[in-house]
This record gives structure tokens, sequence and C-alpha cells, in this order.
């Protein structure tokens, strides 16, 4: 096909694109929450659900979802991973990582917010013996908060 | 739900070969699908009333509307063209979104095109805008959202680590088989159950040799009318049955072990196709296998086992190439996953199957075959079901 003998070229480019994402009412409230250290979630008057991250509307009923209710931050394990490889936003000193899908007490629904900390989660036997799915984990918040999903440090594993 | 419409039939199919393509520009890796298209089928561009395009989101190569970009590869100058993706099954949405325009009686003869040139651009960083920045910032990685749905699936059924670990082996030993039978496969090499058990974990319970690689590809696959069928094809393929499933946003929302979407999409096509018993019904499957757990838990959601047991029935064979239901043996999403593509392979290997031209890969007399994909974190599923007789 390429009868010139020219090694085909490849033209690098990166490109940036800011954003100004509106986080509507239910997700200012709930990041209002953490600011206190609290984790609030909403309650469909329907179905009775309560879910986190809060929610503007139930996604079954399709009702306001209005009742904000305080949930606990203690739960169990939904499911997990142990994380061993970089990807964009990624860097080699943040691995291995072990993100986890809580079901909070108080809660109808798993949430995979945040990272299994408070110990050598880099050794992967002793994260392989600790983290079960159905084991108890509770939030570790950082000493300062700010309001997003960052302020949960990580989550510990409690007996 | 549940008519067809009017019958659509499978009259030509072509891919290009998969790999790292930066040989070729990405029109003229899409040009390479198109040309195999109208020779298999052996008719022309004139013939074609309407066609469909699909990929990644267009940030993932860097150009928006690739379908722009590609519009004259695809011959679209002129003609009805549509865009459609779903992420991770748009390949069998943009089939479906063909063969709806067939079934409607608006279009007698459609062109569906996917591609993908996933070494032009960062994957898995476009991947980290499928969930928001607002509550999901940290959710991110096709691998981690995948390790973590396996994860929740052998917690759920409470299903032996080890018995997990050696089924996935089998899977991946299975597919690398495949992949040497498939000239156009991008994986081309033989793994032994031991390589794959003790490669290095992406993230577990997934190791390097459970996990696709990231190719440059494209698939395009001609949908016609039965009267346009019968005149064109000697040997068309018949779409017997097909459903379309969504998910709710969040991940915690629902069980993923027991997967709704995957399950209401295959219900939908069986009953269409009229299939009350897949796995004995079924001569093949080309299943939706970016990691070979997926596979293990679309097995169940598909019907095609019971759930919790897919780990005993691979280990037992019964989806390996001799089994009672042979799974991708085009090598499947595991050698081969240009994204856009992907899904369009499934149905493309599907149709070749049930035609008995599927080379190397054919399941002797193969009348009866599944495709199936999904896409996003976990939002879409997509089956198609093609078979040889109308
Ligand atoms: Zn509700």
């Amino acid at each position: 096909m390429n009868k010139r003998n020219e090694k085909p070229r490849t033209l690098k480019s990166v490109l940036r694109i800011p954003y100004e994402m509106a986080q509507g009412p239910a997700w200012t409230h709930f990041f209002e929450g953490f600011k206190q250290k609290k984790i609030l979630g909403t309650k469909c008057n329907e179905c009775g659900r309560v879910l986190i991250p809060a929610r503007p509307f139930c996604p079954r009923c399709f009702e306001p979802m209005e009742e904000w209710v305080e949930v606990a931050q203690e739960g169990t394990i939904v499911t997990w991973s142990y994380v061993n490889y970089t990807y964009f936003g990624v860097t080699a000193d943040m691995i291995p990582q072990v993100p986890v899908t809580v079901k909070l007490d108080g809660t109808d629904c798993g949430w995979w917010g945040g990272l299994i900390g408070g110990f050598d989660v880099k050794n992967f036997d002793l994260v392989n013996k600790k983290v079960k799915v159905g084991g108890r984990i509770k939030a570790v918040w950082r000493d300062k908060v700010e309001g997003n999903m960052y302020d949960i440090d990580h989550w510990e594993i409690i007996k | 739900m549940g008519r067809m419409g009017r019958a659509v039939a499978v009259i030509g199919t072509g891919q290009t070969k998969h790999g790292r393509r930066d040989d070729v520009s990405y029109p003229d890796l899409v040009r390479e699908a198109i040309q195999a298209v109208f020779e298999d089928a052996g008719i022309t561009i004139q013939d074609v009333d309407a066609i469909v395009y699909g990929s990644m989101p267009s940030m993932m190569e860097g150009v928006a509307f690739n379908h722009f970009y590609m519009a004259d590869a695809l011959r679209a100058v002129g003609k009805p063209l549509l865009r459609t993706e779903t992420c991770g099954s748009t390949g069998q949405s943009i089939a479906q979104t063909g063969i709806y325009w067939v079934a409607s009686g608006m279009a007698d003869i459609v062109l569906v095109v996917g591609s993908e040139k996933q070494h032009e651009g960062d994957a898995q960083a476009t991947m980290m805008t499928i969930p928001d920045k607002i509550t999901l910032p940290m959710v991110g990685g096709a691998p981690v959202a995948f390790s973590m749905q396996s994860r929740e699936w052998m917690g759920y059924f409470n299903i032996d680590e080890a018995k997990a670990r050696e089924a996935a082996a089998i899977v991946s030993v299975d597919c690398h088989d495949g992949g040497l039978n498939n000239p156009l496969a991008h994986i081309q090499m033989k793994v032994t159950k031991e390589e794959v058990m003790n490669a290095k974990i992406i993230t577990y319970p997934v190791r390097l040799l459970d996990v696709c690689p990231s190719s440059d590809g494209a698939c395009a696959v001609l949908f016609a009318s039965k009267d346009k069928a019968r005149k064109i094809c000697k040997k068309p393929a018949w779409v017997k049955g097909m459903g379309f499933r969504g998910e709710e946003y969040y991940t915690g929302d629902s069980n993923k072990a027991v997967w709704q979407s995957t399950i209401g999409a295959a219900q939908e096509a069986y009953k269409q196709a009229g299939i009350t018993d897949p796995r004995k019904e079924l001569d093949v499957a080309e299943i939706y296998n970016p990691f070979t757990y997926h596979e293990l838990m679309f097995m169940e959601c598909l019907g095609l086992c019971p759930p919790g047991e897919a780990p005993d029935y691979v280990i037992d064979g019964v989806f390996s190439p001799d089994g009672e239901l042979p799974c991708n043996p085009s090598g499947g999403v595991l050698c081969t996953n240009c994204i856009g593509a992907t899904g369009l392979i499934r149905l493309a290997e599907a149709a070749r199957q049930v035609t008995g031209k599927a080379g190397p890969m054919q399941v002797e007399g193969a009348k009866l075959a599944l495709s199936h994909a999904m896409g996003g974190l976990e939002q879409f599923n997509a089956v198609t079901i093609i078979g040889s007789k109308l």
C-alpha cells in the first residue's frame, strides 16, 4: 500500500476543556452535610427507600425525595477490588488501592464511595485476609473537610 | 415490545484486521471494513438506503462527531445517516438501530458500521467521564468497575475463590485458543491455565490474562429485508430476536450478581426467537467478555446456566469448544476490543457461524447463535439472536 517507504506519522495533541457542573439543591445539601462530617440520605415517601448519595428524586418512583435522613457512618461491604494499575488521574504512588462499595446502616443501597485504608493496603495478602464481602467498615473523615467526595479519607475495617 | 415488524436478514459482514493500526488513518481503517462488507455481500453502495454508525464517545479519539470524519469512508454522502452510541454495547445498539430501520419498512438495505481506534486516545480517561464528577469522581477505569461487579457476584453467591479463579482461567485459555483460529483477532497467543492464574493482579480478582486488549478496528454489517435478501444473497442469516435494557445510574442501587438489564435483554430476545431453553437450543454464543469473570456472570444472567453456577459449568467444559454450547469461538472481546465495533463483531461472528462461513472458528452445524454486549459502567445490555432459518 505504501510504495514510498515512508513510515506513516502520528500527530500528538492534548485537549484541555473546562467545565462548570451544576450540583442542584440535593447534592448541594448532601455536601453541606459532609462539612459537618454527617452523611445525609434522602427518603422516598412512595417506596420508603433511603438512598445515598442524596437524590433529588426516586429513580424508581420518580417522586421528589424531600425527606432528609442522617444515616450511620458504619456499614457492610458489598464488594471491593485491589487496583494495581495506573490509569488517567491515578499515578504510581497511589496504587495499589482498595475501592469499596458499602451498604451503610439505615440505607437501602450500596455506595461506591471511596477507598479502604488504615492499614498497609499495598500488601495484597493482608488485604485479602482483612477485606471481606459482608465485613464491616466505618468512615474516617479528613481533618479539614471541604464538602466534596474526598472528605471521607478512607473506610476503616471494624470487627 | 414483542413483535419484530418485517423480517430482517444479515446479507454480509466485513471486518478489518484488528490490532495496533497506526499504519492507517481512522477513515482509512473504516474504509477497510466497508470494502470487506461489500465484497462479502456482492452489492454496491447504490443498493444501500441508509447508514448507521457508532463508536465510543467522540472524545475517545480526539475528533468530535466522528461520523462526519468518516462520512466519505462510510459512503454516507447523500444518504440518511444515524449515529447511535451506548459505550461498550454500541455495536449491538447500532445493529438494532439498523434492524429497526429495515423492520419498520422505512429502508430495505441498511449498512451498519462500528469502529474504534483506541491507540489514538486515552480510553480510560474518556471512560472516567462516564460517571459524573460530582458524586462519583473516584469511580474510574473499566477494569475497576468490572472487577467490583465480579467480586460482588462471588460474594453474593458465596462462590469459592479458587473455583471462580479456575473457571475464569479456562475462559481465558479457550478464548486465546479461539483467537489463534481467528486471523483478524488482535491477540494471537497460546496461554495455559497456570499462566492465567499466576499473572500479575490488575484489579483483583482480575489478572493480566483476564483482560482484553485495547484494539483498533472496524466492523460493518449489511441488513436487508426478506425480499431483498432472497434476491441478493444465497445464504442469508436471519435476525430471530433482540432485546435491549437500560439500568439505574448508581451502581449500588441494584445487585450486579443478578444483573437485571442483562436478564431483561436476554429474556426479550429469547421470547421473540421462541427460545425457552437457551443452553440446549443455541449452538454457539458470542458473549461480551472484556474480562473473563464478566463472561462467567453473563453466562448466568443470559440464562445459559443457573445463577451462581457458571464456574461449575465452565469447569465441566459445557462452554468450551467441544462442550454443549461453545462460547466465543472467535476469541471474543478478550482477544479483540475495538469498542464501538465490539458488539457488532459479536453479531457478525454469530451470522458467520449460522451460515457456515466461520472458517477455522466454525462450530459444526451451528444454526442458532447468540450475540451480546454490555455498555457503560453497567447501564446497558443488548442481546441479538441470529439464526440460519427465517
Ligand atoms: Zn421510591
